[in-house]
C-alpha cells in the first residue's frame, strides 16, 4: 500500500513547527501504523535525513507511551485502542494522512510527535495513591469488597495514562484521568480516609497546571484506550462537591 | 582465575534462614538514613517499589527510568497474575509447596534459600497490593478470587482482569508518586543510565544521559540499585517493549559486576507469527487459550491447503501426541519446543510456515461460539486486530516467542552483587527462577525484591558506608563521563550506510537461529564467530543521523543496540558451555529419548557467573555451586 | 503553517477561603453554571407555560400577566433573581471558555470529532447570540422601548393587552423571523444544556446516560416547537 503523510515536524520545545509531506510506499497491510512511521524512518535515515521522532514502547497498548493524533483523532481511528494498535488495512491505499503531536498547552511539544507529559504525573503525586506504609498492611482478606464495587473500581483503575482524553478533549481538560484515579481509589474502602484530600488535591493541581474544564463533549470518552466511561466525570462532580462542603462545614 | 562464589546464604533451617537474617542484619538510624543517597535505575515492578520503600523509609532516593513517566515501565504488560502462598482456596497451598514448584519449575537451577524467602513474603506482597488499592478480582462475598495458572496443582493466583502486572505498577507507582511529592525521591524520566561508576571497587555512581536535552550528567551516591530489567530484546522480536535493553546490567558487567546463567530465556509459545521482516514486536496472547484450543500442523510437509480442507485424518495434533497426559497443556518450553519441531520438518503453517494452528473448532463446537467469545473474546479480538483474520471461523496461528530472560547480574541473599554497593532486583538479577520461570511468577519477583528484600538487606552494606560519601568531582566520575561522551561522538562519527534497526534485526535472526529454542554446539560456535564480525560492521556502518545535545532517539537506539552486540556473544558462550539441557536452555545434544531436557547435575549443578576480563579476553567462568538439602533433585515429566 | 512556541501556562490563583476557592475550581464554576443553568431551564419552561395561555384566548393570557404585575415587589424580586443567574450564568462561562482556548492553543489541522455535537462545541456562540435576543426581547415586550404602542393597548377590562401585543409584534415576518432564529439557538443551547446539567451535577450514570442525553435533545425541541408555534400560528393567521 502507499500512502502520503503529512506530518508535524518541529525541532524542539521553543521553535516553530510545521507540516511535511512524505510518502510511505509499499506498506504491508498487516503492518501496524508505528512499523509503518519505523520504515518511513529507515528510509529517510538511507537519505541522511532525520528521522521523524514518535513515542512508542510496549506496542501491545497497555503502556501508554504513543501518542499520536492520526487525522484529527486521537489514537487515530477505531474503537478503544492505542496508537500502536492501529494497523494500515483499516486505511485506503493512496489515503493521505495527517499526522500529529496530542495538543494541549499542558503537553508541550518534546519533538515532532513526541510531547512532555509529566503534568499527569503531577495530578498523581498531588494525591492519586492510597497511603499504605509497606509493610503495615493489614490480611488482605480482612476487608470484604463487593464484586460489583471491586469491578467498578477496575474499570476505572484500567486508565493507562496516555493523556489521549487531554489531546481529544477540545478544551484539553484532564477531567477523565483525574475521574478515573479518584473514582478507582474513592470506591475502595481502602482509600476512604483520604477520599475528600484527594480529590481536593487532584483538582486543584490539574487547575493549577492549566488544563481545560469539562464541557460534557465526551471525546475523551471516544478516543479512550481503556474505554474509560465519562460517568466516572460525573462522578468526580459529585466528589468534588462532597469534598468541598465538608472542607468548608469544617471551617464554619 | 575463576573463583568460586559465596551467596552468603544464612546457616540454619530453611524456614528459619530469611528471619534469622532479619534479625542479624545491620540497622541504619533514622537520623543516619537521611544522609544516605541511594540510586535505582528503572522504575518497573522492582525499581518502583523500591524506590518508594527507600523514601518512605528515609533514604535520600534518585530513580532514574528511560520512559517518560516511571508508570510506563514494562511491568505493565504482565497479564496473567501474580502467585502467592495464601491457601485462600483451601487446597493444600503453603509457602513450602510454593518454593517447591518453583524449585522445580526452574529446573533445579536455582537457589532453595531465595526461592524460599520469595515464597515466604509472597503473602505480605498481596496484603501491601490490596492496602494500596491494588483491585485484585473478588469473589461474590468480597473476598480474593484465585485461579490456577500455568498448570499448577493449586489455586495461587491472583489477577486483575488481564492487567496484573499494570493494576500492580500502578500500586508501585503511586506509592513512589506519593514519595516523590513528599520529596524523597527525586525522579528523573526520560533519563537513561549509560554507565556505572566505580570508586574503589564499589559501586559508588552512575553517568546518564538526559533523553530530552541530551545533557550527560554524573550521580554520586552510596549505593546502587539496578532494577533495569531483562535482555529479551538481543533477539530484536520479542515480546518486551521496544525500548527494553541491557545497557545499564551490560554496563554494570563491564565495570566489574558479574554475569550469571544469560543463557536462560524462555521462550512463550503462544504468541501472534511474525509476518513480515518490518516487524517491530511479537504479541502475546494468554496461555489461557491452550486450556480450549488444540494446536496441531499439517501431516503432509508443504501442506499449503486452507485449514477447514485438511481433513481430520491428515492433521497432527503434536502435543496430545507426544505428551498424552498433559496434551495442548504441557509447559512453557516444551510445548514451544515441539512448534519450532514441526516447522523444521516443513509442517509450519501461514507465511513464511513459522506458525502452528491453535484450533478451537471442537471447542465452540462443544461450548458454543457464545461461551468461547465469553472465555477469550479479548484475545480473540486482539488476533483479529493484529492479524486481520476471524479465530472463530479459521484457527489461529501461533509461534513462539522470546518472553523471559532468567538470566542477570550475579547477586548474594542480599541481593548485592559481587560488585559491593551493587544491588540489583528484579529480572535484572538471576536469582530466583533458575533455568525457567512459572508463570505468575515474575510479578511476585519483583516486588518481593523491591518491598521487602532489599528495604532489609541494604542495611548490611549502607551501614558500613557512613561518612564514606564520594563525590562527583572524582577521577572515576571524570573518566566515565568522558567515556560516555566519546561513545556518543564515535556514534555520531560513523555515518555508514546501515540503519541501527538493520543492525539489531541481523543480530536477532542470527540469536533466534543459533542460541533460541534449541541450541547446538556447531550452532553456537558458528554465532561466535558472527558475533564479532556483525559488531566489527556496526561500529564501521552504522548510520546514526543528529546530535548529541539533542532529543535523538537513533543515538538511543544506537547504544542500545551496540551493548546487544557484546552482550549477545556472553549469551551464545554461556549456552556453549552449559554441556546439559536444562528449563528454558535446550541443547539438542542433552536429550533424553522422549525429546525431553537431559540435565547434567554431576556437572552442571551450579550457576555460571561470567567475569569481563577486557576487550579481548575471554570472560572468565565463576561458579557458585547449588547446594539441595531439602529437596531431592529429580527429571521433570509431562508424559 | 503558524509558527507555534511554547506559551507559558498562564497562573490560577485560589483564595484560602473554601467557598471562593470552589467557584475559583474548575469544577466548583461549572456547578454554577449548572445550578443557575437549572434555574434558567425552570424560567424557559414556565415562561412557555405562560405564553401558550394564548392558545386559551384573550382572557386568560391576560389575566395571566394582570396576576404577574399584581405580584408587585416579589416580581422584581425573582426578576432581580433571575438576572443575577442569567449574569454569573453568562460570566461564569466566559471564564471557563477563556481557560479552555488557553488550554487548547492550537487546534488539529483535521478535526476529528467522535462524539461532541456542534451544539455542544457552540455553546458560547450560541450562549452570546441567545443573550442579544433577549436583550431585544426585554426591550420589545418588558420595557416596551423598541415599541412604545405596546405601552397603549389595553382590554376591554382594563388590563395591558398582552393577547394582542403579540398578535401585532409578530404579524411583521421579520420579527417571527428573528425570533425563530433565537429561539433556534436557544434550544441549540438547551439541547446540550439539558444532559450537561445532570453530569455536572454528579446525577448522571452509565445506565441513564443515553436516556438523559436523548431525553435532553427531545425536551429542547419540544420547547422550541412550543415557543415557535405562536408567531407560526399568529402568522399563518390562525391566531387572530
Amino acid at each position: 500500500m502507499n500512502f502520503k503523510l503529512k506530518v508535524w515536524r518541529q525541532k524542539g520545545p521553543n521553535v516553530a513547527g510545521q507540516f511535511v509531506d512524505y510518502e510511505a510506499r509499499d506498506i504491508p497491510a498487516d503492518a501496524s501504523f508505528l512499523e509503518m512511521l519505523d520504515i518511513v524512518n529507515e528510509g529517510l535515515i538511507k537519505r541522511n535525513e532525520d528521522q521523524i521522532a514518535f513515542d512508542s514502547d510496549c506496542r501491545e497498548g497497555i503502556c501508554g507511551m504513543c501518542s499520536l493524533v492520526i487525522n484529527g483523532i486521537a489514537h487515530g481511528p477505531g474503537k478503544a485502542k492505542t496508537s500502536c494498535q492501529l494497523y494500515m488495512r483499516r486505511f485506503k491505499d493512496g489515503d493521505t494522512i495527517w499526522v500529529e503531536p496530542f495538543r494541549a498547552i499542558t503537553f508541550p511539544v518534546v519533538r515532532d510527535l513526541c510531547t512532555n507529559r509529566s503534568a499527569l504525573d503531577r495530578m498523581i503525586e498531588a494525591g492519586g495513591y492510597i497511603t499504605a506504609r509497606t509493610g503495615s498492611a493489614p490480611e488482605a482478606n480482612s476487608i470484604p469488597i463487593g464484586k460489583v464495587v471491586a469491578d467498578l473500581a477496575m474499570e476505572a483503575a484500567a486508565c493507562i495514562g496516555c493523556g489521549a482524553c487531554v489531546a481529544a478533549c477540545p478544551n484539553s481538560s484532564a477531567m477523565l484521568f483525574v475521574s478515573a484515579k479518584v473514582s478507582h481509589l474513592g470506591l475502595l474502602p481502602q482509600g476512604q480516609p483520604e477520599r475528600t484530600s484527594r480529590v481536593v488535591s487532584m483538582v486543584r493541581k490539574m487547575d493549577e497546571l492549566g488544563f481545560g474544564n469539562c464541557t460534557n463533549h465526551y471525546e475523551c470518552e471516544a478516543v479512550c484506550p481503556s474505554e474509560i466511561s465519562a460517568s466516572f466525570i460525573s462522578r468526580l462532580n459529585r466528589d468534588y462537591a462532597r469534598a468541598a462542603t465538608r472542607q468548608a462545614a469544617v471551617l464554619v | 582465575m575463576a573463583t568460586t562464589l559465596d551467596a552468603k546464604i544464612p546457616t540454619g533451617p530453611l524456614e528459619e534462614k530469611w528471619q534469622k537474617h532479619k534479625n542479624e542484619s545491620k540497622l541504619v538510624s533514622p537520623a543516619n538514613k537521611r544522609k544516605l543517597d541511594v540510586i535505582v535505575v528503572g522504575s518497573g515492578l522492582a525499581g518502583g517499589s523500591a524506590a518508594a520503600t527507600l523514601g518512605e523509609l528515609g533514604y535520600n532516593v534518585r530513580c532514574f527510568c528511560y520512559q517518560d513517566s516511571p508508570r510506563r515501565a514494562h511491568s505493565i504488560a504482565a497479564q496473567g497474575g501474580i502467585n502467592a502462598a495464601k491457601n485462600y482456596q483451601n487446597d493444600g497451598d503453603s509457602v513450602y509447596r510454593l518454593f517447591y514448584d518453583t524449585i522445580k519449575g526452574g529446573d533445579f537451577r536455582s537457589r532453595e534459600g531465595n526461592v524460599y524467602r520469595l515464597a515466604e513474603v509472597s503473602v505480605n506482597i498481596i496484603d501491601q497490593c490490596v492496602a494500596q488499592g491494588v483491585p485484585f478480582a473478588r469473589e461474590y462475598g468480597g473476598l480474593l478470587a484465585n485461579r490456577s495458572f500455568g498448570g499448577a496443582q493449586v489455586s495461587r493466583t491472583f489477577y486483575a482482569r488481564g492487567q496484573t502486572g499494570q493494576q500492580l505498577l500502578l500500586g508501585a507507582y503511586q506509592a513512589l508518586s506519593r514519595q516523590i511529592a513528599a520529596g524523597s525521591v527525586k525522579m528523573y524520566p526520560r533519563t537513561e543510565m549509560l554507565e556505572l561508576v566505580v570508586v574503589e571497587g564499589q559501586a559508588k555512581g552512575i553517568i546518564t544521559r538526559d533523553l530530552l536535552t541530551g545533557k550527560i550528567q554524573a550521580h554520586a551516591g552510596d549505593t546502587v540499585v539496578l532494577a533495569s530489567g531483562g535482555y529479551g530484546n538481543a533477539f530484536y522480536l520479542s515480546t518486551n517493549a521496544k525500548g527494553c535493553n541491557v545497557t545499564a546490567a551490560y554496563r554494570a558487567y563491564k565495570r566489574g559486576a558479574f554475569f550469571a546463567n544469560p543463557c536462560y530465556t524462555q521462550i512463550h509459545p503462544t504468541c501472534i507469527p511474525v509476518a513480515g521482516s518490518y516487524q517491530s514486536k511479537l504479541t502475546l496472547m494468554s496461555e489461557s487459550l491452550r486450556n480450549d484450543g488444540r494446536v496441531w500442523v499439517p501431516k503432509q510437509k508443504g501442506d499449503k491447503r486452507p485449514p477447514d480442507q485438511i481433513p481430520e485424518a491428515e492433521r497432527d495434533y503434536y502435543l496430545e501426541r507426544k505428551y498424552p497426559s498433559y496434551g495442548n497443556l504441557a509447559p512453557r518450553d516444551i510445548a514451544s519446543r515441539a512448534a519450532k519441531e514441526a516447522c523444521d520438518t516443513g509442517r509450519g503453517v501461514g507465511p513464511g510456515g513459522l506458525g502452528v494452528y491453535l484450533d478451537f473448532a471442537d471447542a465452540i463446537k462443544r461450548f458454543g461460539e457464545k461461551t468461547i467469545r465469553e472465555r477469550y473474546g479479548n484475545l480473540f479480538d486482539m488476533y483479529h486486530n493484529i492479524t486481520g483474520e476471524n479465530a472463530y471461523k479459521a484457527p489461529m496461528r501461533i509461534y513462539p516467542a522470546v518472553h523471559y530472560t532468567m538470566g542477570g547480574l550475579w547477586v548474594d541473599y542480599n541481593l548485592m552483587s559481587n560488585l559491593p554497593g551493587l544491588h540489583v532486583l528484579g529480572e535484572a538479577n538471576f536469582s530466583d527462577h533458575g533455568a525457567n520461570r512459572l508463570g505468575a511468577s515474575a510479578l511476585m519477583q519483583g516486588l518481593a525484591d523491591g518491598y521487602f528484600v532489599i528495604p532489609y538487606t541494604l542495611g548490611n552494606y549502607l551501614a558500613t558506608q557512613m561518612g564514606k560519601k564520594v563525590s562527583v568531582d572524582r577521577p572515576e566520575f571524570k573518566a566515565a563521563e568522558q567515556e560516555t561522551r566519546a561513545r556518543i561522538e564515535r556514534f555520531l562519527s560513523i555515518r555508514g550506510k546501515r540503519t541501527v534497526a538493520d543492525f539489531h534485526r541481523e543480530l536477532g535472526l542470527l540469536l533466534w537461529e543459533k542460541c533460541g529454542m534449541a541450541r547446538d554446539a556447531a550452532g553456537l560456535k558458528e554465532a561466535l564467530q558472527r558475533i564479532p564480525e556483525l559488531r566489527q560492521e556496526f561500529w564501521e556502518d552504522v548510520n546514526v543521523l543528529g546530535g548529541g545535545e539533542e532529543f535523538n532517539q537513533a543515538l538511543e537506539y544506537a547504544g542500545r543496540v551496540a551493548d546487544f552486540l557484546e552482550f549477545a556473544e556472553l549469551m551464545c558462550l554461556d549456552a556453549l558451555e552449559r554441556d546439559e539441557s536444562c528449563g528454558g536452555h535446550f541443547r539438542v545434544e542433552y536429550q533424553t529419548e522422549d525429546g525431553e531436557a537431559l540435565r547434567n547435575d554431576d556437572d552442571f549443578c551450579h550457576v555460571a557467573a561470567w567475569q569481563y576480563a577486557g576487550p579481548d579476553s575471554r570472560p572468565i567462568r565463576n561458579v557458585e555451586p547449588l547446594i539441595f538439602e531439602n529437596v531431592k533433585l529429580a527429571q521433570r515429566s509431562y508424559k | 503553517m503558524p509558527a507555534v512556541t511554547v506559551s507559558p501556562v498562564p497562573a490560577r490563583r485560589f483564595s484560602p477561603n473554601p467557598l471562593v476557592a470552589f467557584y475559583q475550581s474548575s469544577i466548583g464554576k461549572k456547578w454554577v453554571v449548572a445550578l443557575t443553568g437549572i434555574v434558567l431551564i425552570v424560567y424557559v419552561l414556565g415562561h412557555l407555560a405562560g405564553n401558550l395561555q394564548i392558545y386559551l384566548g384573550q382572557d386568560r393570557i391576560n389575566n395571566y400577566a394582570e396576576f404577574l404585575h399584581n405580584l408587585g415587589p416579589l416580581l422584581w424580586l425573582i426578576r432581580l433573581f433571575l438576572l443575577a443567574c442569567f449574569v454569573i450564568h453568562i460570566v461564569a462561562t466566559i471564564q471557563l471558555t477563556i481557560q479552555n482556548r488557553q488550554a487548547k492553543p492550537q487546534k488539529y489541522a483535521v478535526p476529528g470529532y467522535q462524539a461532541s455535537t456542534p451544539a455542544s462545541r457552540t455553546m458560547i456562540v450560541s450562549g452570546l447570540i441567545v443573550l442579544c435576543f433577549v436583550i431585544y426581547h426585554l426591550l420589545q415586550f418588558t420595557l416596551e422601548l423598541t415599541h412604545p404602542g405596546y405601552r397603549h393597548l389595553h382590554d376591554s377590562l382594563g388590563r395591558h393587552d398582552v393577547y394582542h401585543m403579540m398578535i401585532i409584534a409578530f404579524r411583521h415576518l421579520f420579527i417571527s423571523l428573528f425570533y425563530v432564529l433565537g429561539l433556534f439557538l436557544l434550544c441549540t443551547h438547551l439541547s446540550h444544556g439539558f444532559a450537561s446539567v445532570t453530569q455536572t451535577l454528579g446525577i448522571n450514570n452509565r445506565k441513564i446516560a443515553r436516556v438523559i442525553s436523548a431525553g435532553g435533545v427531545t425536551l429542547a425541541w419540544l420547547v422550541f416547537l412550543g415557543y415557535v408555534s405562536i408567531p407560526l400560528t399568529i402568522l399563518l393567521g390562525l391566531v387572530r
